[in-house]
This record gives C-alpha cells, sequence and structure tokens, in this order.
C-alpha cells in the first residue's frame, strides 16, 4: 500500500492518520487503569506497544549478507534464499516479553524492524535521517550505522533489486515517474498484498512438505522442460517450512528455559503452555484457539521475514477461521470468551508491534507512514455463500473498539446475508471516530472477482487486503504496481506532453488545445495521451515482476498460496492460482469536474477561451478568484446524482477499464483496474498545478471514487448514487469515502439510519465505503480551507446549514458541541 | 399549480421514520423569536447573503437593473426599496454569496427529486416529510403532493405548526401518514409574545386531528425563559393525555446558532433573551411526561 517515496504515505483513512494511534477520547487519568485493554495483561502489552519507538535492526542484513558472501553461486536462487531464510531462522535473536501468550517477534523486540538490502540498501545518511526526523522516526543505533557501513553497504552496492530497475527503465518511464504521473510500487519492496485462507488450521508444515514431497517425485524430467526449475522451486519450499519449525522450536526452547528460572507460579505455567503450543505449531496443524492464532503468526512472521512484501501480511477472514476452535472449547469448556478474547488482543498488539520496513531516500518531509497495513476482515460470506458472522466476529470488534490501536487495520463486510445485529455493532466501533472499521459490500465484490477469472467459491473465500483492492485469499498474487495520477494525464496533454511543474516532457504531444473547439477532441487527446502512459507503465512493470520472479522469489509465502507446490512454482512467478497486476487510478473526481470545467466554460459556454483558462491555470488562479469561484460554484461535479457529471465519470472511468484492464502480464495473465487511493492523492496533488476544477496547485485531488473535496453538496444519498453509476464490477475495488459529524450519529436510531445508508449503497452496487466521523480537527481545518469542505453540513434538529456559511462564533460554537458530542 | 420551496433535504433522519427526504415549503403564519430557518417565514423569495463568501468582485452590483445594490467596505448594501428581488444578482454571484431563498417547483418536479431516493426510503422505511415554513399554507400544492406520493406508496409525514383551517387539516389528514405536530407553549398569552398568535386554534385543531384517528407526534421545542418551566409542560402533558390515541412527544432543545441565518437575512436576532435547556432540566420534562404515561424523546 505504499505510495512511491516520495509522498506522505500516511494510511488509508484521511484525516485520523497514521499517528493517530492512541486513546483519542478515554481519560484514564482519574482512574486505576493505565491504559486501555480488557484486563492488567492486555493494558500493560497494549502500553509497551504503544509507547515503544520504532528502531531499525541491522541483524537481518548482517545474517543475510554474510550469507550472500559465502554461498551466492552455490545454489540455485529458490534454493539460496531458502537456505538463507533457514539460517535466519536458526541464528535470529528471540524475544519472549512478559505477560506475552502469543510470541515472536521480526526484529529482536517489539517495534524493531529489520532492513532488505538486497531489495534496497539504506545508507548511512538514510539512517540518520530515520534516526532524527519528526514524524515517523526510527531510532537507529550510532555503532550499527557503522557496522551496515562496512559489511553491508559495500557488498549490495551495484547489486539491488532498485538499483538493477532504475538503470533499466527508459527515458519515457522516468519522465513520467519523475512528475508524478504515476508511481512503482516494487522499486522499495517486494510484491505483497497477500491474503492467508483456511488451509493454515488444517495443515502443518510437517503436512505441507509431505505435499511436496508428493510433488516433486512426480516431476518429469524427460517429457517436462521446466521439471529441474520445479524441483528446485519446491526443494526450496521444503527448506523453508523447515525454517518455521525451527523458528517456532528455539521458542519452546526459549519458553521452557525462562520457565525453569521464573518465581511467578502462574507466569511459569504460562510459559511451559507457550512451549508446549510452539512445539506443536506451525509443524503441525493448530489443535485448539490458542495454537490457531499461533500459526498464524509465525507464518506471518515468515512471510514479513523472507521479503518486505506490500501490505505485510493478511490472515483474512481470521474470524471465519477461528471460529470452529471457539465453537468447540466454548462448548467443551477448555476456553472462556474472556481467554479467547485475551488472546486474539495478544495478537492485535502483535501486529501492532511490527511497523513498515522504512524506505531509502527518505527526507524529513516524505515522512512515510508505520502502518504495514494488515487488513482483518470481519463477517462477509463463507465460501458456500452463507453467512460469516460468529461470536468470534463480535469479539474481535470489542477488541478493536477497546485497544485502538494503529494495527492491524480491520474491516467488516456485510453482504445481503449479514445480520443487521453485526452490522449496527461495527457502525458503534465507526461512531467512535477512529476512521475504522472501513465496510465492505462481499455481494459486489465476489462479482468483481467472477469477472476476472475466479471460480465463485474461491471468489466468496476472498475479501480485501490492505486496503481495498480484493483478492482470492490463499490463492492469488495480486500484485498493486502503482497509483496512476489521472488529472496530471490531463494536465500534460493540456500542455502537449509537458510537465508544467517540472518542466519537462512527461508524455507525447497531442497536439494544441487553442485548436479544440469541442468536447470530443480534447477527450481524444486526453485518451491517447492516457494510453501512451498507461504502456509506458506496463512496459516497466513487466521488467520488475521477471526481475522478482528471477532474483527474489519467496519459497516460504509459496508453500502457503495454492497452487505454488502443485505447479512447482514461485509466488512471484505464476505459482498461484490467480495473477493479477492492478494499476490504481486515482482522481477520478478531480479529472472528472476539470473535463466538465473545460466543457461548460470554455467548449460550450465559451465564458472563458483557451488562452484565459491555460493562463488562470499557469498561474494558479492568481488574481483571478472571481473565475476560480464561479467554476467551483458554477460547474456540474460528479458527487451530487447530477446526470451530466455522472454520465462523464461514468465515461472517463469506463476508459480507464479499457486502457488496463486485459493487457497481458508475464504470468500468462493480465493487468486490471483498481481505484484505490491511500494517501497517494495527497502526493499527486502536491506535484499538480491548478486544475481546470477550480482546485489549486498542490492541492490533494480526488481520493478513491470519491467525489472532489467538497464538491457534493446534495448530501450522502446523492454521493452515493453517483458512485453507483460505475459498473464498480469491472475494477478490483472502489473507495468512497463520507464525511459525518457526530451529531448525526448520537442516538442508537441514527446507528440503525447509518446502516441502512451502507446496505442501500451496497444494494446499486458499492464496493466500499468508510466513514470520518469529523473531529475538531477537522472542523478546524475547515474554516481554513473552507472550499475543500463545501460538503459539510450541520444539522440539529429543526435547523441545518453549511458549516463554511457560518460566522467565526459560530462555527466555534460548532467545534465546542462536536467535541463535547465526540464521546 | 407550483409551490413555494425553499430547501429540499435528503438523508433527513430527524423528521420521522427511517431516513427521509424532507421537503420544506415557504411561508408561516407564525414568527417564532427564535425561529431556526428564519427563511421559512416569509411567503415570498427572499435574497439571501453571507457576507463571508462574499469577495466583493462586483458582478451583482453591475448586473442589478435597479441600480440596488452598492459595494461598500462592509461587503454589498441592498437598498430594500429599490431591490424587486429579480434575482439577477445571485445568478451571477461567482460564491453564491448571494442566494434567493425560495424557488417554484410542481409537483411532478418533487416527485422527480424524491425518487431518486428510492432506495433509501425503501432500504430504510423512510419517506418523505413535509415541512415549513407552515406547509398548510400552500394546502392546494400540499394535498396534490400528497396524493403523488399516496400513489407510489410513499410514507407521508407532514410537519405543522397547526394554525391552519380546521377543514383543510381534515383533508390533509386523510393523505397524511404521520404529522409531526408543533406545540409551543399553553398559555396564549405566551404562546403570543413569542409566536405572534394565540394557540387557541392550534389546540383545538391538535384535538380535531387526535380524533380524527391521525397518527401524530407533537413536537415540542423546549426553550428556557419560554415553555421549559414546569406549569407548561405539565399543562402540556395534561392536553395530551386527555386526547384519544398514543400520543408521543419530541422535545427539541433550543440550541443557540438560530443566529447564522438571521444574519443573512440582514435581520436582527436577540438570542439574548434565550437560553439552551441544561440536560437535568430535559430530564425533568421527559420525567413530567411520563407522569401521564407519555412517553418523551430529544430529538425528532
Amino acid at each position: 500500500m505504499n505510495t512511491q517515496n516520495n509522498s506522505p504515505d500516511l494510511s488509508c483513512l484521511p484525516e485520523r492518520q497514521a499517528n493517530a494511534e492512541g486513546n483519542f477520547y478515554k481519560d484514564y487519568t482519574d482512574s486505576d487503569r493505565i491504559g486501555p485493554g480488557m484486563n492488567e495483561r492486555i493494558q500493560r502489552l497494549r502500553k509497551l506497544s504503544f509507547e515503544s519507538r520504532p528502531s531499525i535492526s541491522i541483524e537481518r542484513a548482517l545474517h543475510q549478507t554474510a550469507f550472500y558472501k559465502e554461498n551466492n553461486g552455490k545454489y540455485s536462487i529458490p534454493v539460496m534464499r531458502a537456505l538463507q531464510f533457514l539460517d535466519h531462522c536458526q541464528k535470529k535473536t528471540l524475544y519472549i516479553g512478559e505477560d506475552e501468550l502469543i510470541v515472536g517477534e521480526r526484529g529482536p523486540k517489539p517495534k524493531a524492524v529489520p532492513t532488505f538490502p538486497e531489495l534496497t540498501c539504506h545508507s548511512v545518511e538514510d539512517f540518520q535521517v530515520l534516526n532524527t526526523r519528526d514524524q515517523q522516526q526510527y531510532l537507529v543505533d550510532q555503532g550499527d550505522m557503522d557496522t551496515y557501513e562496512k559489511e553491508v553497504i559495500p557488498y549490495w552496492k551495484g547489486r539491488t533489486m532498485r538499483e538493477r530497475i532504475f538503470n533499466h527503465v527508459p527515458q519515457a518511464w522516468k519522465q513520467a515517474y519523475e512528475a508524478g504521473v504515476f508511481t512503482e510500487f516494487m522499486e522499495q519492496r517486494a510484491p505483497g498484498h497477500t491474503t492467508l485462507d483456511g488451509k493454515l488450521y488444517r495443515k502443518g508444515m510437517l503436512d505441507f512438505k509431505a505435499d511436496i514431497k508428493t510433488h516433486s517425485d512426480s516431476l518429469d524430467f524427460i517429457n517436462d522442460p521446466e521439471a529441474t526449475d520445479k524441483a528446485e522451486q519446491l526443494k526450496a519450499m521444503e527448506i523453508a517450512c523447515d525454517g518455521a519449525i525451527v523458528f517456532a522450536e528455539r521458542h519452546a526452547d526459549l519458553a521452557e528455559k525462562m520457565a525453569a528460572s521464573e518465581p511467578n507460579e502462574k507466569r511459569q505455567k504460562e510459559l511451559l503452555k507457550i512451549a508446549e503450543v510452539c512445539r506443536w505449531v506451525p509443524a503441525n496443524a493448530p489443535r485448539n484457539f490458542w495454537e490457531a492464532i499461533q500459526m498464524y503468526w509465525f507464518v506471518h512472521l515468515g512471510t514479513i521475514t523472507e521479503l518486505n512484501g506490500w501490505d505485510a501480511m493478511n490472515p483474512g477472514h481470521f474470524d471465519q477461521h477461528l471460529t470452529p476452535f471457539y465453537e468447540r472449547e466454548i462448548t467443551d469448556g477448555s476456553l472462556s470468551r474472556d481467554e479467547a478474547m485475551e488472546l486474539v488482543s495478544c495478537f492485535w498488539i502483535k501486529v501492532n508491534n511490527h511497523p513498515a520496513p522504512p524506505k531509502v531516500g527518505i527526507t524529513a518531509k516524505e515522512s512515510g507512514t508505520y502502518n504495514d497495513f494488515t487488513n482483518i476482515n470481519l463477517g462477509g460470506v463463507k465460501p458456500d455463500g452463507s453467512d460469516g458472522v460468529s461470536e468470534v466476529s463480535y469479539l474481535m470488534l470489542e477488541v478493536i473498539e477497546e485497544l485502538h490501536i494503529l494495527q492491524p487495520g480491520n474491516s467488516v463486510h456485510i453482504s445481503s446475508r449479514t445480520p443487521d445485529r453485526f452490522l449496527h455493532a461495527a457502525a458503534k466501533v465507526i461512531r467512535q471516530g477512529h476512521g475504522y472499521p472501513s465496510v465492505f459490500n462481499p455481494d459486489q465484490y465476489v462479482m468483481e472477482m467472477v469477472n476476472m477469472g475466479k471460480s465463485l467459491q474461491d471468489a466468496r473465500e476472498g475479501g480485501c487486503s490492505g486496503c481495498i483492492e480484493v483478492g482470492a485469499f490463499g490463492k492469488e498474487a495480486f500484485l498493486l504496481t502503482g497509483y496512476l495520477n489521472v488529472p496530471k494525464v490531463l494536465e500534460i496533454t493540456l500542455n502537449r506532453g509537458m510537465d508544467p511543474v517540472g518542466g519537462k516532457m512527461a508524455g507525447i504531444d497531442c497536439g494544441d488545445p487553442r485548436e479544440w473547439d469541442n468536447f470530443e477532441q480534447l477527450y481524444e487527446a486526453f485518451l491517447k495521451q492516457l494510453n501512451f502512459i498507461v504502456e509506458t507503465k506496463v512496459k516497466v512493470s513487466n521488467y520488475i515482476d521477471r526481475m522478482f520472479a528471477k532474483n527474489a522469489p519467496a519459497p516460504f509465502l509459496s508453500v502457503v498460496i495454492d497452487d505454488c507446490i502443485a505447479k512447482g512454482r514461485d509466488y512471484y512467478n505464476g505459482g498461484p492460482r490467480y495473477n493479477t497486476n492492478y494499476i490504481q487510478c486515482t482522481g477520478l473526481g478531480t479529472v472528472t469536474d476539470s473535463l466538465m470545467a473545460l466543457r461548460k466554460h470554455v467548449l460550450e459556454g465559451n465564458k472563458y477561451s483557451w488562452t484565459e483558462m491555460l493562463d488562470a491555470l499557469a498561474y494558479n488562479f492568481q488574481g483571478d478568484e472571481k473565475m476560480r469561484q464561479f467554476i467551483l460554484n458554477r460547474t456540474p461535479f460528479f458527487g451530487n446524482d447530477d446526470e451530466e457529471a455522472d454520465v462523464l465519470a461514468v465515461r472517463v472511468y469506463d476508459d480507464l477499464f479499457k486502457a488496463i484492464d486485459g493487457r497481458p502480464n508475464t504470468k500468462g495473465e493480465s493487468f486490471h483496474l483498481n481505484m484505490l487511493s491511500t494517501t497517494c492523492h495527497i502526493y499527486f496533488g502536491l506535484v499538480l498545478g491548478a486544475s481546470a476544477n477550480g482546485r489549486q496547485a498542490q492541492k490533494s485531488i480526488s481520493d478513491g471514487t470519491s467525489p472532489s473535496h467538497g464538491a457534493d453538496t446534495n448530501g450522502p444519498t446523492a454521493v452515493i448514487r453517483s458512485l453507483g453509476k460505475l459498473d464498480q464490477s469491472k475494477s478490483g475495488g472502489t473507495l468512497l469515502n463520507l464525511r459525518f459529524l457526530p451529531s448525526l450519529l448520537k442516538r442508537d436510531e441514527d446507528i440503525k439510519k447509518l446502516g441502512q445508508l451502507i446496505r442501500s449503497y451496497f444494494s446499486i452496487g458499492g464496493h466500499h465505503v468508510q466513514f470520518n466521523v469529523v473531529d475538531t480537527a477537522t472542523l478546524y481545518a475547515a474554516q481554513k480551507h473552507p472550499e475543500e469542505y463545501k460538503d459539510l453540513l450541520v444539522r440539529m434538529a429543526g435547523y441545518s446549514d453549511y458549516f463554511n456559511d457560518m460566522n467565526i462564533d459560530l462555527q466555534q460554537e460548532i467545534i465546542d458541541r462536536t467535541e463535547n458530542e465526540s464521546l | 399549480m407550483p409551490g413555494l420551496i425553499f430547501d429540499v433535504k435528503p438523508y433527513s433522519i430527524n423528521d420521522g421514520p427511517g431516513i427521509r427526504i424532507t421537503l420544506f415549503l415557504k411561508g408561516c403564519p407564525l414568527n417564532c423569536a427564535w425561529c431556526h430557518n428564519p427563511e421559512s417565514i416569509s411567503p415570498q423569495v427572499q435574497k439571501m447573503y453571507t457576507k463571508k463568501k462574499c469577495i466583493g468582485c462586483g458582478s451583482c452590483v453591475e448586473e442589478c437593473p435597479e441600480n440596488a445594490l452598492t459595494l461598500t467596505g462592509d461587503g454589498i448594501v441592498t437598498d430594500p426599496d429599490l431591490c424587486k428581488l429579480c434575482g439577477k444578482c445571485a445568478e451571477v454571484c461567482p460564491t453564491l454569496a448571494i442566494e434567493m431563498s425560495g424557488y417554484q417547483a410542481t409537483v411532478d418536479d418533487m416527485m422527480k427529486l424524491i425518487r431518486k431516493e428510492t432506495r433509501t426510503l425503501d432500504e430504510s422505511n423512510g419517506g418523505v416529510t413535509i415541512s415549513g415554513g407552515e406547509p398548510m399554507m400552500q394546502s392546494d400544492f400540499l394535498i396534490e403532493l400528497l396524493d403523488a406520493l399516496g400513489e407510489e406508496g410513499v410514507h407521508r409525514v407532514v410537519d405543522t405548526t397547526g394554525m391552519t383551517s380546521s377543514e383543510k387539516l381534515l383533508e390533509v389528514a386523510e393523505r397524511t401518514d404521520l404529522f409531526l405536530y408543533d406545540l409551543k407553549a399553553m398559555d396564549s398569552d405566551i404562546h403570543k409574545k413569542y409566536t405572534g398568535v394565540g394557540n387557541e386554534k392550534i389546540l383545538e385543531n391538535l384535538k380535531l386531528l387526535a380524533k380524527s384517528g391521525a397518527e401524530i407526534i407533537v413536537r415540542i421545542p423546549l426553550i428556557k425563559g419560554v415553555n421549559i418551566d414546569r406549569k407548561n409542560i405539565k399543562a402540556s402533558a395534561e392536553y395530551i393525555a386527555d386526547l384519544p390515541g398514543n400520543i408521543a412527544v419530541n422535545l427539541l432543545p433550543y440550541h443557540d446558532i438560530a443566529r447564522a441565518k438571521h444574519e443573512k437575512l440582514e435581520q436582527e436576532y436577540e438570542s439574548d433573551e434565550f437560553e439552551e435547556p441544561k440536560l437535568e432540566e430535559i430530564n425533568r420534562v421527559i420525567g413530567q411526561f411520563a407522569e401521564y404515561g407519555i412517553v418523551a424523546n430529544i430529538g425528532g
């Protein structure tokens, strides 16, 4: 879920940003509690997680560099990478913290993050920036920096994936990339967004090894030209399984050792239980609730240690996976609801202990995020299509509400079969104002996946990974290849291929706008540019795909994704059952509104000439606020259920689909459209001059498929109807942010109505919606930038008015009220 | 015949069951001192000016055929004697600082807007609420609209002050699923002091309506210094308890933000006179109603 390294990549959730970890509304100063958490253990663990400062651990890099120095060239690449994984699992510093029940850290302690120099090697300067910047700081020990400079950097210089990619890319790609026309995900991190299905709870590593052996034994070295490659790949997977088992066994040894000297009898028992769990999983399939969570956690750690894939790793339908264990143990009395909740809380905190690996080339401004975008799917449908909500779903919602930590992200999946009770329980968490859970529509995304060629059952077992992108869990590599700045495509079109911000060519010359006298000429030029840009991007994406397939295979990840074992191919090399590449188009609202303004005021209304318009854009409307205001207030914009604007939005959306969908990728499958933006709309806005919809230079473009900021002035029902006109099943995800004042969510009755609003959006084909319950910070922002918050409607019984229209005293009053109403 | 509308609000969640779309009809026989929507009172189109949105471009001054507008250091000043409310200034204002409140719309126009909301209204068992102003002031339009809604099976709520002809009200009742019936004060003098009219007709109509079997929720704006006193609440509860049928009460605690719109209409607003009720007072009111077996809720 990245943007590129020079973007302020904060989180999926606008307004409430990545640093918004912590406790917003509850004040614990007067209570005995040290913070949120169901009991003292959880409170202490959460506090430690919350207060631990992210740091860099160079241990993985040292092990890896030494291993490469010693072994590079001795083995096939998959086998060497697997052996290196095993080597690290054998040597890595372990951590079992006080109070912990679920164990294992990627680094030597909570929030210690390894580096991945084979992909991208941090320089000493990078470390210094990380160590000192104000936002999203990562502590780096001075001694470690010296060691890194001596041991790690010299070996990797010129060998990293990133350097090799940048040495390769053609000029046209570089120009467009530098202008901010698109980003590239895989230049810093491995392809990720991987989400697991239920097989981990039925099979242990020993079972996977048996499967591997079966497939190895049946290789046909006479007739299958790939048999040797497959044999190497399978061998690598087998070694990787051993890595995970060794890692767990070492935890068992450590727990036993700690138990031997533990004075507290209760803790001693817990440590022995931890040892027992780690002796059993991941080697074998879990036997109970505790083991099931620990099983997933070991696999999670394995995959994020092997490589630094985007969106870390996701358990998928975690509630559904744990439900059979929960129900069995609750029935036989071996587990209480509180014990289950405690284990789930421990798991949640474990995920929070794992900030995203920081990128290179960072500056203080380009801060990145701690969020590694693990997303837990709650509710939804089961593979047979029935309702997936269980008591565990409710229990997890309670954990989310109680802990409110940054990670893991969470989402609720509301199909037509989901009971209202679950929807309302989720809406109550939404009301808290943390921006989550986000809400998804399985009925819609199952259709999207089937549309892209998945079987119905695999689609139902799917859901969303990090943000809003969907995939078939446990069976698909769905690669987000980067964001496309669609308004920027229009901007360079209007400037004959030139990027007016950077002053360099960024695309191709599609003609002089001054010669266009009807909208179709403009639109045709825009499409020509769009296709050129998409082709430029795809060429490099395909190159990067092959680079990962050949040089950075992921044997451990391949073990847990169908059908890598059966095919004898790596996760990055077409091993999964489904292999999708997405391009995420950002700024549908901004580009639609800009095209609309050009059509209305230049090409049809003749209110402004091309020269007047192009000059106004070049000078950021300076000196012509009247023109800008006229455009802002007198143009039909997307998001108001305005037929003219919406028809144009649908046309743009359909053409994005045509430009991307079906282009072949390197794994015999194809590229698809996605409408995800994460926070890339902020970066894309920064590199964009003024746009014809009245948006000033550097301001954000619209996010996902949401209307432009403030463009929707007809309320939420009009917004959902506009979005409902897009055939959302054509993309692998759309995104809608809706802003709500807390006063709209005060009573339980209001919660019900929010649920009905969600259901009515989903009934017309909505994929996703999330709610920003506006806090006072947002209202202050609205005072400063009124035009971006034109949609902010203050409603109280018998009264409603736009926030912007109120004078400053009254605005202050609303701000005070909001503060009080935020629970 | 067309109606005069001043606002349409989709996603209304305080004006009856479910998610609703609320239409606000312009014109009201009452002139409540605390009115939150003062533009609802006049049965004519009005000009509204939001000074903070004005960028002083002077487009309106140029456009005005009556030369009624002047650009001053304090924004646009309108000469009310010259202004003919033609609306040309609003048409050219780039920032919407000048807007005309009130526009003519036919039942067909309204039905087109309402039909767009069908999915949400159906999903939530919501419907349409017709409010004002006083919708009964445009009773012909109202009846035509209610009939059109009835034909499409839409749930209909009418929000009324009750200050209207009894005969017309009963005619409307035949095509209304629920009334939100405002009750400001039981003492007619007090009522007259703050709303400009006595309450006799209002109380009479409430009784008539209840007897007709109409479904009613009584709405009481709670304003300290006007009607929150024990005596008024007791009288209200007694009156309501005597009516046939099960009538619930919605309490709408007064809030101070009404000033915004008065400013837009360039009207004086004496808000100091009124105070927001405290939660304890509201709870006391709820308790008083409960003594008479009446369910009172905060909000609509």
